[in-house]
């Protein structure tokens, strides 16, 4: 292996009582991928916020070098002088601005009180851009761009600042099938070009294709730093959990019954102006599990609204939605719950939860009538319910009196399961159930879905991760621009051919 | 009841783990310190202020404490100025709790207190058995239907509440300053108010305290408040109004109609507010005086900020502003340059404290 550039010597980061890293160590070579990977809250964010001067080590803290030196950074601004570059999850852009304009924001070239020497920057860009391979449109405001092209504004908004060593985070996570693979091909290129590039991410399979090294973070310490070639997808996993984690799932054949449980006719919608659902139609039968598959923002929203907000004007335009029997056009939400539907929404923080507010107050959202007597919520009752759904579904720590915002991710996710599970639906609408959950999490998810299955329970399954809509469903349908443009039975595609369908390609069967 | 028997079966499962939760004494004395803390350093800054004028601190301190509650009477003041503030503060704190931000107590009490007025005026012939409690109903349906309109624009028709009621705050005043002058004015003298009230709407049987015109309204007010957390935190629909409050979305998620509550919540706020004119006109004066609130509507939104929108924490607080207004009022005579406008820098400044909410999250996490 070549000299290392970065190194962490058993550097520690508390917040109160909680250690985000703990003696932290490891080495990342010069000119490599280094994939950086554990569960959510595992501390790799944590880490590299230290590496970019958002963080300070604790004062007793170990010590970071940076090409042999130890570093002290007190702001991103000192990484940044010191040729380290970081591309955020949540892109740092201003909409309204160019592209040009929002690269060069913050180092503007010319004199301090003179005019922008736009030009210098443009040739610098331009030169840049050609020789890693970057198209950019300098010119177009950067909220008219798509996700993949605002990375790369980002990724060329740190070369422009002469960086050495590229910090990605969770840099796949909004991107199509194609343009993974368009990045993917950026960064070989920077490698190639003698940059370090680190990628934070939970996507096991994504690592396997792309990293040289990997270090494994689990639940504040480094639980392991291999090279690519000693790597398997199982021994990651194994690594990430601590455990051995079954990432395939057993799924006995089913014939689904005859009962339709969720029925789509025909559904067309606009918003302000622009049509978002171009006459969807499926059905749901109980005991099978229908898979949506599709880049967000290509109408999944919309269609749930169309399910459980039928009523409300300006949601449907067209078509009629039946769920278990009834249409549902002039039903309001709590009667369409009511008639034995279980809704995990989309985002659990802005549908789902009330973050300052105890689990106990969260498991009986919008079941308060059935936790009260005449109108008098009974204590009692909802103590009772809790305790029994947070054994039932393995809810940590067990402790009713904490925030939901206490919880992780994973946890909170299986609170907003526990609740909609516990009602015995006979329709399961669910949405991204698994996003940001980690990889215990995600098993225990998955089982619970596929025993609902197994019980007759007909199941809706939205989600823009297609491992998961690849091993749950019997039938796919792929969403694109508000169209199911495809539909696969279980076993009929693979990852590639819904990929390519999900990014607008060519049709598939329908 | 099926239900019950069904979840009664569920408590006496064996497997059932303990999930009482543990009562925490830092949180509660965290919860406690911080209002107690904000009145302080309030009261510290203003003092400064004084010392800079030229007065003396501790004489105005003294002059206070002594005006507040130094005396029978006094005290009996303090609480009467504190009544129409619970009330204005609890119907804050109740639009709060839903998401909302009730500007429209002014408005809403002069509406209550006009309501009483009316109530009072016309119902000469009414028994004495039920005359306070028709005038109480008045003032309550009055404040309820200034409280209704904003709840609904914004509920059906988006409008925001802010300015909604700012707005119907001045409607307020002008149509009740009309009702006064044209169709209740009083006969007796030149004052811009209205006729007295019948005699037996009048609480003057439930008047103690001596001198002071503290009365049953004062008992209704703490009445009110425990009715209020009551409603909020035992009740389904109180839970609602919380859950609403916390997060809409959230709640339209799940079914619960977010526009229904709001307008629920906003007409009770109304009609809390609206109680203001409970002891205004049937606890102490006896009949509608245009201008007769000195802004308790404004100054209940600072009594539920600093009572942290709890129904406990209101009564408190505004047994606090209303020992500053009582306290106040005695320093025209008892210093040279400060005078009762004095009130208003004390009340600035312990909102401003209160305010400072980022300054307690770091005291909070360096003493952790």
């Amino acid at each position: 292996m070549s000299e290392s550039v970065v190194e962490f010597r058993k550097v520690s980061k508390s917040f109160g009582d909680l250690k985000a890293n703990d003696e932290i160590s490891f080495q990342v070579s010069r000119g490599s991928i280094h994939g950086i990977i554990g569960e959510n809250g595992a501390g790799k964010s944590t880490a590299m916020k230290l590496l970019y001067g958002l963080y300070r080590p604790d004062a007793d803290g170990g010590e970071i070098q940076v090409r042999g030196k130890k570093i002290d950074f007190r702001s991103p601004l000192d990484a940044i002088r010191f040729g380290i570059g970081m591309v955020h999850q949540h892109f740092m852009l201003a909409g309204p601005y160019s592209v040009l304009d929002n690269i060069i924001l913050g180092a503007e070239p010319g004199s301090k009180l003179g005019p922008i020497d736009r030009n210098s920057a443009r040739v610098k860009l331009k030169a840049l851009s050609e020789k890693y391979g970057l198209s950019v449109p300098l010119d177009s405001p950067v909220e008219k761009l798509a996700v993949g092209v605002r990375q790369r504004v980002e990724i060329l908004k740190a070369l422009y600042r002469e960086c050495e060593i590229l910090i990605l985070d969770e840099p796949t996570a909004v991107l199509t099938p194609p343009e993974v693979s368009n990045l993917l091909e950026n960064l070989r290129k920077l490698k190639a070009e003698g940059k370090t590039i680190l990628i934070i991410t939970h996507k096991l399979k994504e690592v396997m294709s792309f990293a040289d090294e990997v270090t494994v973070f689990r639940a504040g310490k480094v639980s392991g730093g291999l090279s690519i070639g000693d790597a398997s997808l199982q021994k990651l996993a194994d690594l990430m959990v601590g455990r051995s984690v079954r990432l395939t799932l057993d799924v006995p054949a089913r014939e689904p019954e005859k009962n339709s449980v969720l029925e789509v006719k025909g559904i067309s919608a606009r918003r302000s102006g622009v049509s978002v659902l171009k006459s969807v139609s499926f059905s749901v039968f109980g005991g099978e599990i229908v898979g949506v598959a599709g880049v967000e923002g290509n109408g999944q929203s919309e269609l749930l609204e169309s399910l459980f907000h039928a009523a409300e004007a300006g949601v449907i335009d067209e078509g009629s939605v039946k769920i278990l029997g009834e249409n549902v056009a002039s039903l309001s939400t709590a009667k369409i719950l009511s008639l034995g539907v279980g809704y995990v929404p989309e985002d659990r923080h802005e549908q789902g939860l009330m973050l300052d507010r105890s689990v106990e107050d969260n498991f009986i959202l919008g079941q308060q009538a059935n936790y009260a007597w005449y109108g008098w919520l009974r204590k009692r009752w909802i103590r009772a319910g809790v305790a029994r759904a947070m054994e039932a579904f393995d809810i940590r720590p067990r402790r009713i009196d904490l925030k939901i915002r206490g919880f992780s991710g994973g946890n909170q996710q299986k609170v907003i399961i526990a609740r909609e599970f516990e009602k015995n639906p006979k329709c399961l609408v669910v949405a991204q159930p698994t996003r940001g959950v980690d990889v215990g999490a995600i098993e225990f998810i998955h089982g619970r879905i596929l025993q609902a299955r197994a019980e007759g329970v007909g199941v809706l399954l939205v989600s823009s991760e297609l491992d998961e809509i690849l091993q749950l469903s019997d039938r796919i349908l792929v969403i694109y621009a508000g169209e199911i443009v495809a539909e696969f039975k279980r076993g009929e595609a693979d990852e590639n051919r819904i990929g390519g369908v999900m990014g607008g390609g060519s049709r598939g069967q329908r | 009841m099926n239900k019950m028997e069904q979840m009664d079966r569920t408590l006496k499962e064996p497997n059932l783990p303990n999930l009482n939760a543990p009562f925490s004494l830092r949180e509660f004395i965290y919860g406690l310190l911080q209002p107690i803390i904000a009145v302080l350093l309030g009261l510290a800054f203003a003092l400064l202020a004084v010392k800079f004028l030229g007065d003396s601190p501790l004489l105005v301190l003294k002059t206070l404490v002594k005006s507040s509650v130094g005396s029978r009477e006094d005290f009996g003041m303090t609480l009467f100025y504190a009544t129409p503030l619970i009330f204005t503060g609890l119907s804050v704190a109740i639009a709060f709790q839903a998401g909302l931000f009730n500007i429209g107590a002014e408005g809403q009490l002069m509406w209550g207190a006009m309501g009483a007025a009316m109530v009072g005026i016309l119902g000469k012939n009414c028994p004495e058995s039920v005359a306070p409690i028709l005038g109480s109903l008045g003032a309550m349906i009055a404040g309820g239907i200034w409280g209704f309109i904003p709840g609904w624009l914004r509920a059906r028709r988006g409008s925001h509440e802010v300015i909604n009621t700012i707005m119907l705050n001045f409607i307020a005043v002008g149509v009740t300053s009309y009702l006064t002058l044209y169709h209740f004015k009083t006969t007796e003298n030149q004052n811009p108010e209205t006729g007295v009230v019948a005699p037996q709407f009048l609480f003057t049987k439930w008047t103690w305290f001596g001198d002071t015109p503290l009365n049953a309204a004062f008992i209704l007010a703490l009445l009110t408040a425990v009715l209020v957390w009551v409603l909020l935190w035992k009740t389904t629909l109180g839970y609602e109004i919380r859950a609403v409050g916390d997060n809409e979305e959230a709640s339209r998620t799940v079914g619960i109609d977010s526009g229904k509550v709001r307008i629920i919540a906003m007409t009770l706020a109304g009609a809390v507010a609206g109680m203001v004119g409970i002891n205004e006109v049937l606890g102490s004066a006896g009949k509608f005086k245009i201008g007769f609130s000195p802004e308790y509507g404004f100054i209940g939104i600072a009594v539920a900020l600093l009572g942290r929108n709890r129904p406990l924490g209101v009564v408190f607080s505004a047994i606090l502003f209303g020992a500053l207004h009582k306290g106040t009022s005695a320093l025209d005579l008892e210093t040279e340059k400060v005078t009762r406008d004095f009130s208003q820098i004390l009340q600035a400044m312990i909102i401003l404290t209160v305010s400072a909410t980022g300054f307690w999250e770091y005291v909070r996490r360096k003493t952790k």
